[in-house]
């Protein structure tokens, strides 16, 4: 297993970017190119990475990047695998999208990319809204969440992104946290010795469109594990293996309190009840599913 | 004349953006366990382990070096520092 | 060597003979026996490339994009909705200045649905700042084909070219094309060449964050691109011309020294046009035609007609009587406009004779709708 103790030194996230303070995408993007190296070509879309590089003629991102429009990241990657092939290149072009481009208006070329079995690794920061634009609900923000378009709580639960792409039958599919970084670093090392689609997802809570104080982006995310709201796994050829703490909870760890979690963030802080409730059904539900299918040695 | 949108690597891309601050760490290096967990979470790579540092190689050294050019002040090496090394004070004008 | 087949296949061969290392296309009525005969050259191993088969054609221009950015000779092609759904991705390969070659087989935007010839779809592409060709036979389709690599990739041009010919009329038709040999192909082209590429030994971002001023420079580059293109396209031709014995230039003439009225017209209907002027010629009128083949960059200085009749298949509602050539020309002499043709009706020599002499009477407006 990988430690903090041994990540390489070499950062390639340069420091004075334009990311908000707290900002967890580049807590993502510094492990995840520690583990990936710089051998790579980014494919970003409009999204708050495209903000966080900073204003030509700069760029605080040591890799090459190609900024892409927001539906295209995953067909752009698939030219850039394409032609790096023709030039017998190792490079390995990595999508780094948001969650709105990978669940909303990205999913098509994500799914067609996926299905072609595109040689390239897909990473989706997901911190479950539109932040960029300004937090507006996407199908990946929760139930009962309040964005600039769900004024009174968004009234559907998330769609579930990583059981979508691990339909396509792609060789590695896995979710993480920037509050475990050791298992981040892991997937990403895995991810880049395999061939063909690559897709991990990233939990990555935002402190201005969650409404919480932006020294708390890590606790929440840790949370979000412990509770069981958001859960680490890895998928290859298929095969799901919960990991870190998640393995923990499989294996019968108590789940923290739900109420915890929602508490700390301003975005559901006009939850009722029964809103609660409703979440907390959904979350056993989840887990009851979990306990069924894998908790089997 | 610019022709396209092309950027090169800076550090600085957005200028010294310590002066984003409201709060600043500060570090009593004397608790330090030398764990990494403000190095790593830190989002703006603003924190150096001192064992990392070329000068200190070899040495039994503990503790970490804030770079206050381009710390933007978030907290979270303060809140999630295991031994309390890191405190945030407010930042004098 | 003498080859008869349709204008796809024709617009897949010369493709094919300029060596793109990646194609991504998507099928669409009436492109796909394009997309068809590339692929099936790429698995019979006579096409050394990458075929990219996209799910869409917003796809397609963002999988060019991708691999041209880093570092390849690129080729799609498209028609009608595809074009348009591609729209965003077309500005962005300009903006980039990435010299992709694309086919556009015009065909009409529903709805209702209607696969015919139409040039909405590629006029509705003229401000993206891609260099746009409009192609009148299957021999012009092969060589604007060859030369628009070289163009796209000029040093001091560095924008995606577009070449566009009618659907069925072009795309379905088989006529007799001189194909050149390959290793002639080959010394007209270069080694591909782009004006940046990404590459992890010298890290770069392309695209993030511009502030107003540094955008509008990028503009005023791009502006000045399409300016040399100018010269680099009659540069190109007049070369194209030496080694290969064809060339076109950006407006062909036919009869017009000497001519009261000229025809300016593009694609099949400037071909209908060539019949016409004999036609009106042998009534005793001095008909001449000028066939627009390049309208980005739009070489105005080569209108010096005293009248002209410019017949526009393509609409931009609410600018006058609506033709866009005729509303880009209107300043530049005694200028009659007809929209005919739209959603493939039939513009034949004869339609085109009764337009002229409408014109000479001062009558202009839609053919067959509004005049006829």
């Amino acid at each position: 297993m990988a430690s903090i103790k041994n990540f390489p030194k070499e950062e390639y996230v340069l420091k004075g970017h334009a990311a908000c303070p707290g900002c967890p995408i580049t807590i993502a993007l510094r492990t995840a190119l520690k583990a990936l190296g710089n051998d790579v070509t980014l494919i970003v879309p409009a999204s708050c990475s495209a903000v966080v590089q900073s204003l030509v003629p700069k760029t605080s991102f040591n890799v090459p990047v190609l900024n892409i429009a927001f539906a295209a990241s995953a067909s752009a990657a698939s030219g850039v695998a394409a032609a790096l092939k023709r030039l017998g290149k190792k490079t390995i072009p990595v999508v780094w999208a948001g969650d709105g481009g990978s669940y909303d208006i990205g999913i098509q070329a994500l799914s067609g990319a996926l299905e072609r079995r595109e040689d390239f690794i897909y990473v989706c920061y997901n911190n479950q809204m539109y932040s960029n634009t300004g937090i507006q609900r996407s199908g990946a923000t929760p139930y009962g969440a309040w964005t600039t378009t769900t004024w009174t709580g968004k009234k559907e639960m998330q769609k579930e992104l990583a059981e979508i792409v691990m339909a396509h039958h792609i060789p590695y599919v896995a979710t993480a946290s920037i509050a475990y970084l050791d298992d981040l670093y892991e997937k990403m090392k895995k991810a880049k010795e395999m061939e063909g689609p690559r897709y991990i997802e990233i939990f990555s809570p935002c402190p201005p469109g969650w409404r919480f104080d932006m020294s708390k982006t890590v606790e929440i995310a840790r949370l979000a594990v412990q509770t069981g709201s958001w859960v680490l796994y890895e998928a290859i050829n298929g095969k799901i293996e919960f990991t870190s703490y998640s393995k923990m909870l499989l294996k019968g760890r108590e789940r923290k309190p739900i109420e915890d979690w929602l508490r700390m963030q301003g975005r559901f802080r006009h939850l009722t009840e029964e809103d609660i409730k409703r979440i907390k059904e959904a979350i056993d539900e989840k887990w009851k599913y979990y306990m069924q299918i894998y908790n089997k040695d | 004349m610019m022709e396209t949108a092309i950027s090169y690597p800076t550090e600085g891309g957005m200028g010294k953006t310590g002066t984003w601050r409201i709060f600043r760490p500060v570090v009593d290096n004397s608790k330090c366990i030398n764990c990494r967990i403000c190095w790593v979470y830190c989002p703006d790579a603003a924190i150096k382990m001192l064992m990392d540092m070329p000068e200190n190689e070899g040495k039994d050294i503990k503790g970490i070096e804030i770079d206050y050019d381009y710390c933007k002040g978030c907290g979270i090496c303060a809140n999630e520092c295991p031994v309390k090394a890191i405190k945030m004070e407010r930042e004098e004008k | 060597m003498k080859v008869i087949d349709t204008g796809n296949h024709i617009a897949a061969l010369a493709a094919k003979m300029a060596r793109p290392e990646v194609i991504a296309a998507y099928p669409i009525t009436p492109q796909t026996t394009v997309v068809e005969r590339l692929a099936q050259y790429v698995e019979r191993g006579e096409l050394d490339a990458e075929f990219i088969r996209v799910e869409s054609e917003h796809s397609a221009m963002a999988a060019c994009i991708g691999a041209s950015a880093t570092g390849v000779r690129t080729f799609t092609a498209t028609a009608s909705h595809g074009l348009l759904l591609m729209h965003e991705m077309i500005h962005w390969a300009a903006l980039a200045r990435l010299p992709i070659v694309m086919i556009n087989v015009n065909r009409a935007i529903g709805p209702g649905w209607n696969i015919w010839s139409d040039m909405n779809d590629s006029m509705a592409q003229r401000d993206t700042g891609w260099i746009q060709f409009y192609v009148s036979s299957n021999q012009e389709i092969f060589d604007t084909v060859i030369q628009a690599y070289r163009i796209a990739e000029h040093e001091d041009v560095m924008l995606p070219v577009m070449v566009s010919y009618d659907g069925f009329i072009l795309s379905h038709t088989s006529m007799a094309v001189d194909v050149p040999e390959q290793e002639k192909v080959d010394s007209f082209l270069h080694e591909f060449n782009s004006m940046w590429k990404l590459d992890s030994s010298h890290p770069i971002t392309h695209g993030n964050i511009i502030m107003p001023d540094d955008y509008m420079e990028v503009r005023y580059s791009m502006k000045k691109a399409m300016d040399n293109a100018m010269k680099i396209i009659e540069e190109v031709d007049e070369e194209y011309g030496k080694k290969f014995g064809r060339s076109y230039g950006l407006v062909e003439e036919y009869k017009t020294e000497d001519a009261d009225y000229v025809i300016v017209a593009t694609s099949a209907i400037a071909s209908e046009a060539r019949v016409a002027i004999d036609v009106l010629r042998e009534k005793g009128k001095k008909a001449g035609l000028a066939r627009l083949r390049v309208h980005r960059p739009m070489p105005f200085s080569r209108f010096n007609y005293d009248k002209m009749i410019v017949i526009d298949r393509a609409v931009s509602l609410g600018l006058g009587n609506g033709g866009i050539i005729y509303n880009e020309l209107k300043s530049r002499g005694d200028v009659y406009g007809f929209v005919a043709g739209l959603g493939g009706k039939d513009v034949n020599y004869k339609d085109i004779v009764k337009m002229y002499e409408m014109a000479e009477k001062g009558k202009e407006g839609w053919y067959g709708v509004e005049v006829d």
